[in-house]
């Protein structure tokens, strides 16, 4: 991408810690990455510290997580000094996050389009009127044929992918520019999923913002990203181009993508994971 | 030889104005230790197939034979015993508040089988657990050993068929890996018939014979695995899935990208589309 380089977010040395009964608990250690102008995939196993990340970096953890880093600059933000109402004004405006189910995201006693403009009501202070024309027009952006329809309806009246492209629009009617995507098409179905996908990949590129993609399925971040960290329990163990995942040097990421059934090079029997504890030494 | 045989199976849920019918016309039949693959998106009536097939579901017309006996929409123990499902979610098909060996036992009670506790031992081993495991919790096993057990709770039974439905979708690749592995092993030693219900179609290649597309409650295409591995398969809704299994396909073609944002996001305008 020509304007990669065009740091967003960079993140140096996060750790984010869970006290429990029987002492500390390190979902992510000492990870470091920084996101440009580009869409960037985070993959990793259940548990691994992926959604974590993605929730740390709009502080979104739960109050009793403890979140360590050196340095976490969002554009002209110290994010780990930003204080709360900072980033009321931050998150949903500057930083937006897509969720992995619009069944369960989604207000369910509200309709559609009142919770799209609510984002704007509230961070532009925009007429009810004029936030009502944007997002109409938001709507019709996301391939949505009769926006005016779909703005009465309550969330169970939508289907799954509907939902999740309504999900979009509401995370880039204020014009973010990171947008955090856990698990975006998880829970759609293969054929809607590519319509989802497409839908964010034009937006991400003509609005020139970035991506983060969180992800378990290789193939599709693959196919999706610019380039891609792989996490395992906790660290990241390899930053790689899509483009050359076949080429990936960690044992660990070789071994996700020999344990995944292809359709090019179908196999008689999958690998099988070999988890080799020295991974977990940074 | 032919183990299961389908004919013209139509099923519905509800009844009067609330009746929908699900799956419309499926005939099919799989032979012994054949693997069938049904694909599908979600509510195309997959699921339901295999429900009827299994028993769950009695509202279907239609034929169905297993092993060379027709079976009617009342059946005895026997004849349920033959076939067993295992579910898409390991962390909800299992009881979470008793232990794996009573989890395990309850099939045998229901049919009254003799040898409980070695059974449960074989069946543990069979799949690839310690027998200490009988012992605990769901809660206490990672996702892929639940999967396990899930798959032990079938295979109890001693059945000749399992309907697996979506039996990897829950879990990671990596573990996906060893569930594949195990279910490949268990029908060359146990000399089974499975049913794949997935959405996947890579997993589908790698462990059937023949796999069915479905799209609306029928079959659109019955395409083998040599048909899926070389790219020939007929229907272009088979071919949309094949795309969706490889991962994302851009709109843009690579020397695109290339070209200025505002011509790009011009030609991708939905009035384009």
């Amino acid at each position: 991408m020509a304007n990669a380089s065009d740091t967003i977010l960079t993140v140096e040395n996060m750790s984010v810690e869970f006290p429990t009964l029987s002492g500390i608990t390190s979902a992510v250690r000492n990870v470091s990455f920084s996101i440009g102008r580009e869409k960037v995939g985070i993959i990793g196993e259940s548990g691994s510290g992926k959604s974590t990340t993605g929730r740390a970096i709009m502080r979104l953890q739960p109050p009793k997580a403890i979140v360590k880093a050196d340095r976490m600059q969002f554009e002209d933000v110290d994010l780990l000094k930003a204080s709360e109402d900072e980033m009321l004004a931050i998150r949903g405006r500057r930083i937006a996050m897509i969720l992995q189910d619009p069944k369960y995201s989604l207000n369910p006693v509200m309709t559609v389009g009142e919770q799209i403009s609510e984002t704007v009501i509230l961070h532009e202070r925009v007429s009810p009127r004029e936030a009502r024309e944007r997002t109409l027009a938001m709507l019709g952006r996301v391939n949505i044929r009769d926006p005016e329809r779909v703005f009465d309806l309550y969330p169970h009246e939508v289907s799954g992918g509907m939902g999740q492209r309504i999900m979009i629009s509401m995370m880039l009617i204020a014009s973010p520019s990171l947008i955090i995507a856990d698990e975006p098409t998880s829970a759609l179905d293969v054929t809607v999923r590519q319509q989802v996908l497409s839908i964010l990949d034009e937006l991400v590129i003509e609005r020139n913002i970035g991506l983060l993609f969180i992800s378990h399925d290789l193939n599709l971040v693959r196919s999706f990203c610019d380039r891609v960290i792989i996490m395992y329990a906790g660290r990241v163990v390899e930053t790689i181009a899509a483009a050359d995942l076949d080429q990936a040097k960690h044992p660990y990421t070789r071994g996700l993508l020999n344990a995944l059934p292809s359709l090019n090079h179908p196999r008689d029997r999958l690998d099988v994971l070999q988890r080799d504890p020295a991974w977990l030494e940074n | 030889m032919t183990m299961i045989k389908v004919d013209h199976l139509a099923v519905s849920y509800g009844s009067g104005d609330k009746l929908t019918r699900v799956v419309k016309d499926a005939s099919f039949d799989v032979a012994r230790g054949e693997t069938f693959g049904l694909v599908g998106e979600s509510g195309c009536g997959k699921s339901t197939i295999l429900g009827a097939l299994a028993g769950r579901n009695r509202q279907w017309t239609g034929s169905i034979e297993i092993d060379g006996e027709a079976i009617s929409q009342k059946r005895t123990r026997g004849q349920l015993a033959k076939q067993q499902l295992v579910f898409q979610d390991p962390f909800g098909s299992i009881h979470p508040r008793h232990t794996i060996g009573r989890t395990l036992l309850e099939p045998l009670e229901i049919h009254g089988k003799d040898n409980r506790q070695a059974r449960i031992e074989k069946v543990l081993q069979d799949v690839g657990l310690p027998h200490n495991f009988r012992y605990r919790y769901p809660h206490q096993l990672s996702g892929g050993q639940r999967q396990r057990v899930a798959i032990a709770r079938a295979l109890i039974l001693e059945p000749q068929i399992l309907l697996l439905d979506e039996p990897t979708s829950a879990l990671d690749v990596s573990i996906q890996a060893e569930i594949l592995n195990l279910l490949k092993d268990l029908r060359e030693r146990e000399q089974l018939t499975y049913i794949l219900v997935s959405h996947d179609l890579a997993v589908v290649a790698h462990l059937c014979n023949r796999v069915a597309i479905m799209q609306d409650g029928g079959f659109v295409e019955i395409a083998t695995r040599d048909q899926l591995l070389a790219d020939t398969v007929q229907h272009p809704y088979t071919r949309q899935l094949m795309d969706g299994s490889r991962g994302y396909v851009g709109k843009r073609s690579p020397h695109l990208s290339a070209i200025p944002r505002s011509v790009t996001s011009s030609v991708l305008s939905p009035d384009a589309c």
